[in-house]
């Protein structure tokens, strides 16, 4: 019981690191390397409104994810852009997006560091145990699951039920089908980079919670965000949740049963044979 | 307001135009001091706090004394500072620049064990010496045998892990604990060789190991490891742990309710971020470290410290840190010259007088040092140390 709920807890973390990920690559085909730098963003203007106006964690995804919106827009309008334009397959674009945010990841961490500092950050907020089936966690991790549980569901049913949500469908799974329906294209990419940013930026808030962070930890998030989102099938959300939650049962249940430090052993156990027995991911179609 | 801004501004002009038309040719002379150390990668968070900081206050404080005295005349120090991002190759990379391009007259050690073995080959190439703060490896001995100029001054795994298990054990003697132990360590050189060493020790000492665990660095979730360790109902809990898995061990031994009476996280329990984090409850945790707080010369070096870089010092190796560039200058104002031979002797054959007390290195390791710190009414004061005075007796950890 105690594996179960550590390890969906843990899964809620993870979903909040891929599913913005899985939103820029699924769907505006961007193979963004700075997205730890985005969510360590997220998590450091958290800490500031939270210690400079007692503003908390939670409430303060009202700003941060507006503003992540918009620098996210700004990022893809006059910087991912033009590349989207003179790209002629998807093969090119992939490779110009992924040396050109690699480029970005490093003037996040510069613009950080120079604001900050480079030291460790954290603070302390509902770090109270809280129990569940007789087992105490912490209430700020499970306010973090919470706020994963809401995202996760608002952007299944946006992208599933409505108008809008289905245009991002359509680009996701042929761009070039969705503009002869219709479809601005350049628009819906945009979009969902910068929804995308958004909801990362949002989750570096909640996991600031409990997390120990830096101005150049934003890499390790973004390695986890990479295997999920391609375990899950990088076409379809539901693919990057679904492997959020079982790499979260997988790793804790490793920790628990075998060894704490076999966990990333774990993870990438499994990412490798979803690479070999289902190389299009958990959820991807095998046409694609 | 807006018109002294404006006439410091114009001062700055004038002083970076003179910088830039004489360079070096202005009459007062300069020493050049090279810096290598992470900016951003793994170790910055540690380097931001512990080395920085004081390259920073050490370079300010020669220069607001008017330079390092030389035969010649004062000479105002120039810093010259690279990132090594963390990483060994590129901090060799750095050191050669600093050294060969560059031209400094001396190099500081860079941060973090790894990184100063990995550097020592090139310092002694180069003919610099190496003064090794944040560096404990039991190949001190071997290490010094080799290169004439590298200097230690934190000591050595089998110190730091006995020390540990000495309170331990005067704690059991005392009647405090019994003799579980559960042990972690974060599966990193720093973690594995200091779990190696402390496993045999414990058995030694008459310990039982109940939990013996490791995680790997930059685990997301460490709340398992805790509860095994919890389950398996210890008296004592020790963690060989780096900053990020410091605090987050230490926070789900609280949510989780992990009382015992002797509880102990490695690295980041002496930064002033521990206290800031967990604040009352930090009382009674024993961590690597420690200092003497109460002296004179501590307390005017952690107030010039937070004045002049607006940061808390640590209480474990900052002060080193400083006391190792103190020895540099005292040793470059002692020969009276740059010549780097000369100064490295007069570093092995000297006593210095510095913030952490007196330091003379005995075969280039200097053989004062604490060890193990603990966290008393919102201080963090030494409770184990070789040849230092002052350690505070420990207390019981009160229960979270």
């Amino acid at each position: 019981m105690d594996i179960i709920v550590g390890g969906i807890l843990l899964g809620g973390t993870y979903a909040l690191i891929a599913m913005g990920l899985q939103l820029q690559y699924g769907v505006a085909r961007i193979m963004n390397l700075a997205n730890g730098e985005v969510l360590i963003a997220g998590s450091f203007a958290a800490l500031w409104l939270f210690t400079g106006a007692q503003l908390s964690p939670i409430l303060s995804i009202i700003i941060v994810a507006p503003l992540g919106y918009v620098i996210n827009w700004l990022i893809y309008r006059y910087l991912l852009q033009p590349l989207v334009k003179r790209s002629k397959t998807q093969g090119h674009l992939e490779v110009d997006s992924i040396l050109s945010t690699f480029g970005l990841s490093f003037i996040f961490i510069g613009l950080m560091h120079a604001i900050f500092g480079g030291e460790y950050f954290n603070y302390e907020y509902l770090e109270i145990p809280y129990e569940i089936f007789n087992e105490p966690y912490g209430l700020n991790r499970i306010a973090a699951f919470l706020g994963a549980a809401v995202l996760a569901a608002g952007l299944y049913f946006w992208l599933n039920k409505t108008r809008s949500g289905l245009k991002l469908r359509a680009v996701s799974v042929n761009p070039r089908s969705s503009n002869l329906v219709g479809i601005n294209v350049d628009s819906a990419s945009a979009l969902a980079f910068s929804l995308g940013g958004a909801v990362t930026a949002a989750g570096g808030a909640l996991i600031s919670m409990f997390m120990t962070f830096d101005a150049s930890i934003g890499v390790l998030f973004t390695m986890k965000a990479l295997i999920i989102v391609i375990l899950g099938g990088v076409k379809e959300i539901k693919g990057a949740i679904v492997a959020a939650f079982i790499l979260g049962l997988a790793e804790t249940a490793v920790a628990s049963l075998i060894d704490p430090g076999l966990t990333l052993a774990a993870a990438f156990l499994l990412f490798i044979l979803v690479l070999l027995f289902r190389p299009q991911g958990l959820f991807g179609n095998q046409a694609s | 307001m807006l018109r002294t801004k404006t006439s410091k501004l114009l001062v700055a002009v004038a002083a970076i135009g003179a910088v830039t038309m004489f360079g070096t040719d202005l009459r007062s002379e300069t020493i050049k001091i090279g810096a290598s150390a992470p900016k951003t990668g793994p170790l910055a968070g540690g380097a931001a706090i512990t080395q920085w900081p004081n390259i920073k206050l050490w370079v300010h404080d020669v220069n607001s004394r008017g330079g390092i005295k030389l035969k010649s005349g004062r000479a105002k120090v120039e810093l010259i500072e690279y990132d090594d991002r963390t990483n060994p190759g590129e901090a060799i990379k750095n050191i050669n620049r600093l050294a060969t391009q560059d031209k400094v007259d001396f190099i500081l050690a860079p941060y973090g064990t790894g990184f100063n073995i990995a550097t020592a080959p090139i310092f002694n190439k180069l003919g610099y010496p190496q003064l090794a703060v944040s560096a404990i490896t039991d190949k001190i001995p071997a290490l010094t045998k080799r290169y004439s100029n590298i200097f230690f001054m934190l000591g050595s795994t089998t110190t730091f892990t006995n020390s540990v298990i000495n309170i331990l054990k005067d704690m059991r003697s005392a009647g405090k604990i019994g003799k579980r132990v559960a042990m972690v360590n974060v599966a990193d050189a720093f973690g594995i060789e200091l779990a190696a060493t402390a496993r045999p020790a414990f058995k030694q000492a008459g310990f039982e190991i109940v939990y013996d665990k490791s995680y790997p660095l930059g685990a997301k979730d460490l709340s398992p490891v805790i509860k095994g360790a919890k389950a398996s109902n210890p008296d004592a809990f020790v963690a060989w742990s780096y900053p990020p898995d410091t605090f987050g061990l230490t926070a789900q031994a609280k949510i989780n309710k992990l009382n015992v009476k002797a509880y102990y996280t490695a690295v980041a329990t002496a930064f002033p971020q521990f206290k800031g984090k967990f604040k009352g409850a930090a009382e009674g945790i024993l961590g690597a470290g420690g200092i003497n707080p109460d002296t004179a010369e501590m307390q005017a070096y952690f107030k010039r410290h937070k004045e002049v870089t607006g940061k808390p010092a640590d209480f474990w190796a900052s002060a080193v840190t400083y006391a190792s560039f103190q020895i540099l200058e005292q040793a470059i104002e002692g020969v009276g010259s740059k010549d780097r031979k000369a100064v490295t002797d007069y570093i092995k054959n000297n006593e210095f007088k510095t913030v952490i007390g007196p330091v003379k290195y005995d075969n280039q390791n200097s053989n004062r040092y604490w060890t193990v710190g603990q966290w008393q009414g919102g201080k963090f004061y030494g409770v184990s140390s070789e040849g230092r005075p002052g350690a505070k007796p420990v207390i019981d950890k009160p229960n979270w």
